[in-house]
């Protein structure tokens, strides 16, 4: 039996168009014009207990709303939803009694208050028996760190600081599931490592399920066998990234600052996708030119100021997927 | 005097496009005129003592009040309060204005833009419908042009004085609102000020407030007389410029608490 | 029910001592309220001073009147001011928070904010209300006071169920409604004075629309052994405020109402 099974779920919202111009206003007040936006259009996956898995996908995919759908914060049009054996909406108190969830730009936390207090707090809305919360919070305290920021009220914090305590708060009552909203998001180098390393053990050593949602490709690299992607309201891949990126193309891109920025750039493995002022852009295959092959003759032949390879971005993935520009 | 101006009238037009704050605060005023017309209408049903007002007066006096409710200092200049708030208060000192002129000119679009937004409006509608008189003669008319300007300059320097306390944040706040609660009293929002008991007239008559609200309406109605219209003036200018002169030794005092504070 | 009432007065107790941080300014502000809402009993007094009585009414049988909606509001006030912040927590998306913990969004938004300023309303309202009482001092009986305690909570009821009422409309439009306003603020003015000085749709409107007739007017009548209506059964004045329980439950239905909309539309 799934931990969560998500079947043909349907959500369109209508917006309000807002009519330009102070007449447009005055019309507005009179005969609203809505446009229908279809954030969700049939999706469905199955997850079991103790995945981490990856939801990926361009800005107005479809993301947050499947979380919020799953959370029990939106109520779907149709389709099917079970997470841990309930209907997320429909048994709003019981359910979320069993999740938590942490958004990368919004804290849960009590802006004036010490972190210790807003725990306090959580426990008390949680209602957590005592003895499992001293517990909990202590094994959370000692995991990520947070002796020295007991204290300290939340508004204090260092945005890294911050999400580690997010984190805690949101694990305080022990749930079983975690939803992780862009966890990383304007965290410096060292803190976006200590959330990966936390959310890694959390899921190998106490079996939690994790969806995690970012834009953040080295989160999902680090962190997620499976990685689903939605694109318009529709899932488009359901598998690991090799299987999502291989179903595209294998290509690789070669990104080289060149010191000329008028200088032709050529090779006969590699075409050259963009050019922007000294920035070239060129695209191979790996399976017929080794980046180190491609790079050696580049920087023979060219003066070269820097250079970087990358996979190609997931929008362009996407992108090609599906035949339109998201990018 | 034209960088002034320019602020002035900036401000002035910034302030104008409140719009929609200013009609929902009509439906407001209009309670607030129908339930205190009522009132008033009540009392003078109980009594047929003749009073320092008569009952087409009182109806007139409370439709021109709220007509002109925002000439009445209430609230201080939030994008000052702002500066304050956050220390930036300081740029303002190294502006090649004078900072007090430039505080006051700021109150007086403050004052003067949703008194035009408002007194439109509620001019039409409690002229046309609910009973607001017009001034009985040309001369009233006129000397209530003057008295209004007089009104304005006050009100502007009891709007800066509320404005300066801020600098002084602790009690800053607790002073506008102390500030805004004499107000409304003495200057005859709650209560025409004739209708204040016979003994308080004196005291009454002596303070600002009544320069604001009361006695520029009163020459409207002819209550008082055009032909005083120079003592009513005198009271308003007279306490515009012992204000001017108190605010600005505040201010001097105010702004050095700022910077040697570190703002 | 006594668990989520312990958890709404620990968040009260935190928005309190937020602002206990601020004693000094905390004084002035209260001070402020005092003066501000005690000026217009001021009002009355010159009022009364002037013309004697209103509509055989005397000054402190309208003094009992100021003082039950005064304060009633005041108590409304002084913890029913979670719901202001509200509408801003609809447009920053910090609901959504709300709906991920097991509690009721009501009880958690009625508990975002306590102002303790308020005390100042109703400082001013009691010692209104006392100094009527020792005037009127013939008139007390055991059953009367609880009468005009049972006034004030149902009062207090019906304030905070506008409060309530105010906010839930925010689930449905981005205007801020300053209608609500004139109906809380001028409401409370209305009520200091007897209904039977008004206009008959007025009275109308406050009795069955927004029922604050119920909650002073009516008891005032039974308190002061007057008959406010020929005709009206004896009983009606003593429930009266009742009404303003029942109001408080139909508006905390409106605000489920609120909630679900917001669900469905999503944000």
């Amino acid at each position: 039996m799934s931990q969560i099974v998500v079947e043909n779920l349907v959500k369109t919202f209508r917006v309000a168009e807002r009519q330009a111009g102070t007449w447009g206003a005055v019309r507005g007040l009179v005969h609203r014009r809505y446009r229908t936006v279809h954030a969700l259009n049939g999706i469905s996956f199955a997850l079991e207990a103790g995945e981490l898995v990856g939801y990926i996908g361009p800005n107005g995919a479809g993301k947050s709303t499947t979380v919020k759908t799953l959370a029990g914060i939106l109520v779907p049009d149709s389709g099917r939803c079970e997470v841990l054996g309930r209907v997320p909406w429909r048994e709003r108190l019981a359910h979320v009694r069993h999740i938590g969830v942490v958004f990368g730009q919004r804290t849960q936390l009590w802006w004036d208050l010490p972190v210790i207090e807003s725990f306090d707090l959580l426990r008390d809305i949680y209602r957590v028996p005592k003895a499992d919360y001293a517990r909990t919070r202590e094994e959370l305290i000692a995991l990520l760190n947070l002796q020295p920021l007991l204290d300290v009220p939340v508004r204090q914090l260092s945005l890294g600081q911050r999400m580690r305590c997010d984190l805690a708060a949101s694990l305080l009552h022990a749930p079983p599931l975690l939803f992780l909203d862009e966890p990383t998001i304007g965290l410096d180098a060292v803190s976006k490592l200590a959330v990966r390393d936390f959310v890694k053990r959390l899921n190998r050593e106490r079996g939690v399920t994790v969806i995690l949602t970012t834009h953040d490709m080295d989160d999902i690299e680090a962190l997620c066998t499976r990685v689903i992607l939605i694109g318009q309201g529709q899932i488009l891949s359901d598998g690991t990234l090799e299987d999502l990126r291989g179903r595209v193309t294998r290509e690789r891109w070669l990104i080289v600052d060149l010191v000329d920025a008028d200088e032709p750039v050529c090779d006969p493995d590699a075409d050259v996708l963009r050019r922007e002022d000294h920035r070239v852009t060129l695209r191979f295959d790996p399976a017929c030119v080794s980046s180190a092959a491609l790079i050696s003759r580049i920087t023979a032949r060219h003066a070269v100021r820097d250079l970087f390879v990358q996979n190609p971005p997931i929008e362009e993935i996407i992108a090609r997927l599906y035949g339109d520009s998201y990018a | 005097m034209s960088a002034y101006m320019a602020i002035l009238s900036a401000r002035f037009r910034m302030l104008l496009q409140y719009r929609a704050a200013a009609f929902a605060g009509f439906a407001t005023q209009l309670f607030w005129g129908l339930i205190r017309v009522m009132i008033f209408e009540a009392f003078y049903r109980s009594t047929t003592q003749p009073q320092p007002m008569q009952f087409s007066q009182v109806v007139t006096y409370v439709w021109l009040s709220q007509a002109l409710l925002g000439m009445i200092p209430w609230n201080v200049d939030s994008e000052v309060r702002g500066m304050i708030r956050t220390g930036t208060v300081v740029y303002e000192l190294a502006r090649p204005l004078d900072l007090y002129a430039l505080w006051y000119t700021r109150a007086i679009a403050q004052r003067s833009a949703p008194t035009v937004l408002r007194a439109i409006p509620m001019f039409i509608v409690a002229g046309l419908l609910l009973g607001m008189q017009p001034p009985p003669s040309p001369a009233s008319a006129a000397a209530w042009v003057v008295a209004t300007v007089g009104a304005l300059l006050l009100s502007a320097a009891l709007t800066t004085l509320m404005t300066l306390s801020l600098l002084w944040t602790i009690s800053g706040e607790g002073i506008v609102r102390l500030m805004a609660a004499l107000v409304t009293i003495f200057s005859g929002l709650v209560l025409p000020l004739p209708l204040f008991p016979n003994w308080a007239q004196p005291v009454l008559n002596f303070l600002p407030f009544r320069g604001i609200i009361d006695a520029p309406l009163r020459v409207y109605m002819g209550h008082i007389p055009p032909a005083q219209i120079g003592a009513v003036l005198a009271h308003q200018i007279g306490w515009t410029l012992a204000l001017a002169l108190l605010e600005r030794a505040l201010l001097a005092r105010g702004t050095r608490r700022l910077v040697v504070q570190g703002g | 029910m006594g668990d989520a009432l312990r958890l709404y007065f620990r968040y009260l107790g935190l928005s309190l001592r937020g602002q206990m941080q601020y004693r000094a300014s905390f004084w002035m502000l209260t001070l402020g309220q005092m003066l501000i809402t005690g000026i217009e009993f001021l009002g009355i007094w010159a009022l009364f001073d002037r013309f004697g009585s209103l509509r055989g009414w005397s000054l402190p049988e309208v003094a009992l009147l100021y003082g039950i909606v005064n304060c009633a509001f005041a108590l409304a006030e002084g913890v029913g001011r979670g719901f202001d912040i509200f509408p801003e927590m609809v447009k920053s998306g910090d609901f959504d928070r709300l709906l991920l913990r097991p509690r009721s969004t009501a009880l958690q938004v009625a508990g975002l904010e306590m102002q303790l300023m308020r005390i100042g309303r109703l400082v001013q309202g009691l010692a209104v209300l006392l100094w009527a009482a020792s005037a009127l001092h013939a008139l007390w009986t055991p059953a009367r006071v609880a009468l005009l305690l049972f006034a004030i909570c149902g009062g207090a009821c019906l304030f905070y169920g506008l409060f309530i009422l105010q906010a839930t409309l925010s689930f449905w439009t981005i205007e801020t409604l300053e209608i609500m306003n004139t109906v809380t603020y001028g409401g409370t003015e209305t009520a200091q004075y007897p209904m039977t000085i008004y206009r008959p749709w007025f009275r109308l409107f406050f009795t069955f629309v927004v029922p604050l007739a119920c909650m002073n007017y009516l008891p005032a009548n039974a308190i002061l052994g007057r008959s406010p209506l020929p005709g009206l059964p004896l009983f009606v004045p003593w429930v009266a405020p009742a009404v303003g329980i029942i109001f408080l439950a139909l508006t905390l239905q409106i605000w489920r109402l609120g909630v679900r909309h917001y669900r469905s539309t999503g944000n």
